[in-house]
């Protein structure tokens, strides 16, 4: 918490609450080698993406250049630094996926919801996005939107699981 | 250190354990190609073309080895130049050349460029993969001109700019194909922390990296018959001038410079080395008035921190804002002179200083950003009007087809031609502390400051940090106040010291007078001269620089006669009412993220 207070400029007011949360994740990982993949994920999962002022205020908390931070946030495809939409669908392109069909489903998402891979939907509802591995190859092609995997998709399952989340 | 038995190429020889496979090539003349590997700067294996087959222990290793990251080990076999070795680093050199641009003949690298250079040692006659072309926009600042699209992305300016600079501005953002060296988010360089020092650009292989080009701006100026052009050199350039042209690193070439200058028809050639003594005039004075200051009750904050390097002046702006009243408010020595010339000098010529276009030629890249900073000026009119590098003079002098190498020695012109052998030494770590010591004890006691040859040792070594003391002792009447005082002395070259050096300072050390350079081993090896090893290049170029002092009659910047004639026909006396109009500063505290600009 001393963090946020350290940082005044960063910590907007309205936000003071989130940096709060990572300060602490910042605390609880202080002094240990190796640990800003963990807090780049503590903080995506805080403010739902990682804006430049994030990015910064991690750095300048643990020492690093932002732009070494920058450096391994846009390495992963998991960290995003455009705002999360409701919902995210996420179609894995790991191998097992690839080759039992994942580029279809890709596809299909793409011509149901006019948009391509990384854009958002106008309405801000969806967003389509790759991802390799989630390490559920047996299901194979998998296709997970929030947090819901789902297994063995064909792209005419598409439609349905998306209807599923239009108004929540 | 132990040593170890190894073949190369079915040849025995004996090496220390813990080089690598490549180190031990080199120093028995083996040939190893290498691209990303920069000594003392980058080693991480990444471009591997240094690739080499390896038997330990009689057994082969599977996979070929990048030299660069293996050590040695006893009873290694080592095979540089198998034609599986030379396919492998050959297809390697094919892939990085597939998406690299073809423009050779464009580029201001060619024949400097070290991809072309090993395409051509590698025999590279056609181009067998097509790669997908990267097609991304130029970042220009007034310092340096960043083409992405020529990127190798080997790393070395990253390593520079993490690992021995420790600024971090440069780094890989995102993966793969995609991977780019820039700032966090895209930002232009122009709009980040950095410092300007060039460092990066001084390690770039190829013509991604380079400064932005002052050399179409000087030709047209010196074709504009209204304009009186006039050239001032610092001390660094002429031990690093004549590499270009095939001299060895540290030859003196003052002369030829001077003669090659005349050549390129600028209408007079001046030396900074004049503006070093005069900045001694300034700072040392400074440096009294503040020591006086603090030992008689009054107030002054010290140590006083030296301002001869814009890099290291951006530096503290970004990170140490607090520490700007520490800094000497003396303009950095070309740009005292400028401003000097633009009035001083322009009355003398009966000239409007409008009509004077001043360029300087400097062993750094960091000077051009200085030039453009609003307060470098005199009633609207520019101290410098143009920076161009210790390479792009080079480029000037082989585009005119001057032969540089046997061209006669000629001498500085008048008024701002002579100097003391204290103004030589500003171009290496240490020797504006030296200088100024150098002055500062004789003004104090009325004797030679009594070290080693006028030396101040251990100011000069290439240690990171240096810390010498100096007690006053039977001084003159006028500085009853120094009588036993040992003043304390640090000098630092590179960021990674000045930073250490400003939390000594903010952990309340006791030092009265410090020196930063921002680039590691001081201007000889700034990054605006010609590239290479920069352990070699030092010890060659700052054995160069040390022998024009010793050479000298006059060491000592006071002893200047033309400086004192300044004094007594124009600026009155040091820090004086003039000196403060003309060749003193102020500076803006930025912040990391330039968050304090146009704060009050």
């Amino acid at each position: 918490m001393s963090e946020v207070a350290k940082n005044p400029s960063v910590a907007k007011e309205e936000m003071r609450a989130d940096y709060e949360k990572l300060a602490n994740v910042i605390d609880l990982y202080s002094g240990k080698e190796g640990c800003l993949i963990q807090v780049l994920h503590a903080a995506q999962e805080i403010f739902g993406y990682l804006p430049f002022e994030v990015q910064k205020y991690v750095a300048d908390n643990m020492g690093f250049s932002v732009s070494y931070v920058s450096s391994v946030s846009s390495f992963y495809s998991f960290f995003s630094t455009t705002p999360r939409t409701k919902h995210d669908v996420k179609v894995c392109l790991g191998t097992a996926c690839y080759v039992r069909g994942g580029k279809l489903l890709i596809e299909k998402l793409q011509e149901i919801l006019g948009i391509g891979v990384g854009e958002a939907t106008a309405d801000n509802v969806f967003s389509i996005h790759v991802t390799r591995c989630v390490g559920a190859c047996g299901l194979a092609p998998v296709v997970v939107v929030d947090d819901d995997v789902y297994k063995q998709v064909k792209p005419g399952d598409i439609a349905g699981i998306l209807d599923q989340y239009r108004g929540k | 250190m132990s040593k170890v038995n190894i073949t190369i190429n079915g040849k025995p020889y004996e090496a220390e354990a813990g080089k690598t496979i490549l180190e031990v090539a080199r120093e028995n003349n083996i040939y190893i190609p290498t691209l990303c590997y920069l000594e003392g700067v980058n080693q991480y294996g990444g471009c591997r073309l240094c690739m080499v087959e390896v038997e330990t222990n009689g057994r082969p290793m599977r996979n070929l080895q990048a030299a660069c990251m293996i050590k040695i080990s006893d009873g290694m076999s080592i095979k540089t130049n198998t034609e599986r070795v030379r396919k492998a680093r050959k297809v390697n050199l094919e892939l990085l050349l597939s998406c690299h641009p073809k423009d050779c003949l464009n580029c201001n690298r060619s024949l400097d460029c070290e991809l072309q250079t090993l395409a051509r040692r590698m025999n590279i006659t056609e181009r067998r993969f097509e790669g997908e072309s990267k097609d991304i926009p130029l970042d220009i600042s007034a310092v340096m001109t960043r083409d992405m699209s020529k990127c190798v992305n080997c790393r070395r300016c990253v390593a520079m700019c993490n690992n021995i600079q420790k600024i971090g501005v440069l780094n890989a953002q995102k993966r793969g194909f995609k991977t780019i060296i820039q700032p966090s988010f895209g930002k232009h360089i122009a709009d980040t922390d950095c410092t300007n020092c060039g460092q990066c650009i001084s390690v770039c292989p190829v013509g991604a990296l380079r400064e932005t080009d002052a050399i179409a701006p000087v030709i047209a100026a010196i074709e504009d018959p209204k304009k009186y052009v006039i050239a001032q050199i610092a001390p660094a350039v002429r031990v690093g001038i004549g590499e270009p042209f095939g001299m060895p690193s540290g030859t003196v070439a003052t002369g030829k410079m001077v003669a090659a200058l005349r050549q390129l028809n600028f209408d007079e050639v001046f030396d900074v080395n004049f503006g070093a003594d005069l900045t001694i005039m300034e700072e040392g004075t400074e440096f009294l008035q503040r020591a006086k200051a603090a030992l008689t009750g009054g107030e002054a904050v010290l140590p006083m921190m030296t301002s001869c390097s814009p890099g290291w002046i951006k530096f503290i702006e970004h990170r140490y804002p607090e520490l700007l009243p520490n800094l000497s408010s003396c303009k950095s020595p070309h740009m005292m002179q400028g401003a000097v010339t633009k009035t001083y000098y322009a009355e003398k010529l009966g000239k409007d200083p409008k009509d004077i276009y001043l360029v300087s030629i400097m062993p750094c890249t960091a000077k051009k950003f200085e030039i453009i900073r609003p307060e470098m000026n005199e009633n609207g009119v520019r101290d410098v009007d143009a920076v161009l590098t210790t390479r792009e003079l080079a480029n000037m002098i082989k585009q005119a087809g001057i032969d540089f190498v046997n061209l006669p020695d000629e001498d500085f012109d008048p008024v701002m031609g002579l100097s003391t052998g204290a103004a030589d030494i500003f171009g290496v770590t240490g020797g504006v502390m030296e200088a100024a010591l150098r002055t500062v004890y004789e003004l104090v006691t009325g004797r030679e400051i009594p070290s080693d040859n006028l030396h101040v040792h251990p100011l000069g070594d290439s240690d990171q940090i240096k810390v010498a003391s100096l007690t006053f002792e039977n001084v003159l009447p006028e500085y009853k106040f120094l009588e036993g005082f040992t003043a304390r002395v640090a000098v630092t070259s590179g960021f990674d010291g000045a930073a250490q050096v400003m939390e000594m300072v903010k952990a309340g050390e006791n030092f009265q007078f410090i020196e930063v350079m921002g680039c590691p081993g001081g201007c000889i090896v700034g990054g605006g001269q010609p590239r290479g090893v920069r352990s070699e290049k030092w010890a060659a170029r700052k054995a160069g620089i040390y022998s024009i002092d010793e050479g000298k009659k006059l060491r000592k910047s006071h002893e200047n006669p033309d400086i004192i004639k300044l004094y007594k026909e124009f600026l009155g006396e040091p820090c004086g009412h003039k000196s403060h109009e003309l060749l003193h500063t102020h500076y803006t505290a930025r912040g990391k993220y330039n968050e304090l600009i146009g704060k009050k």
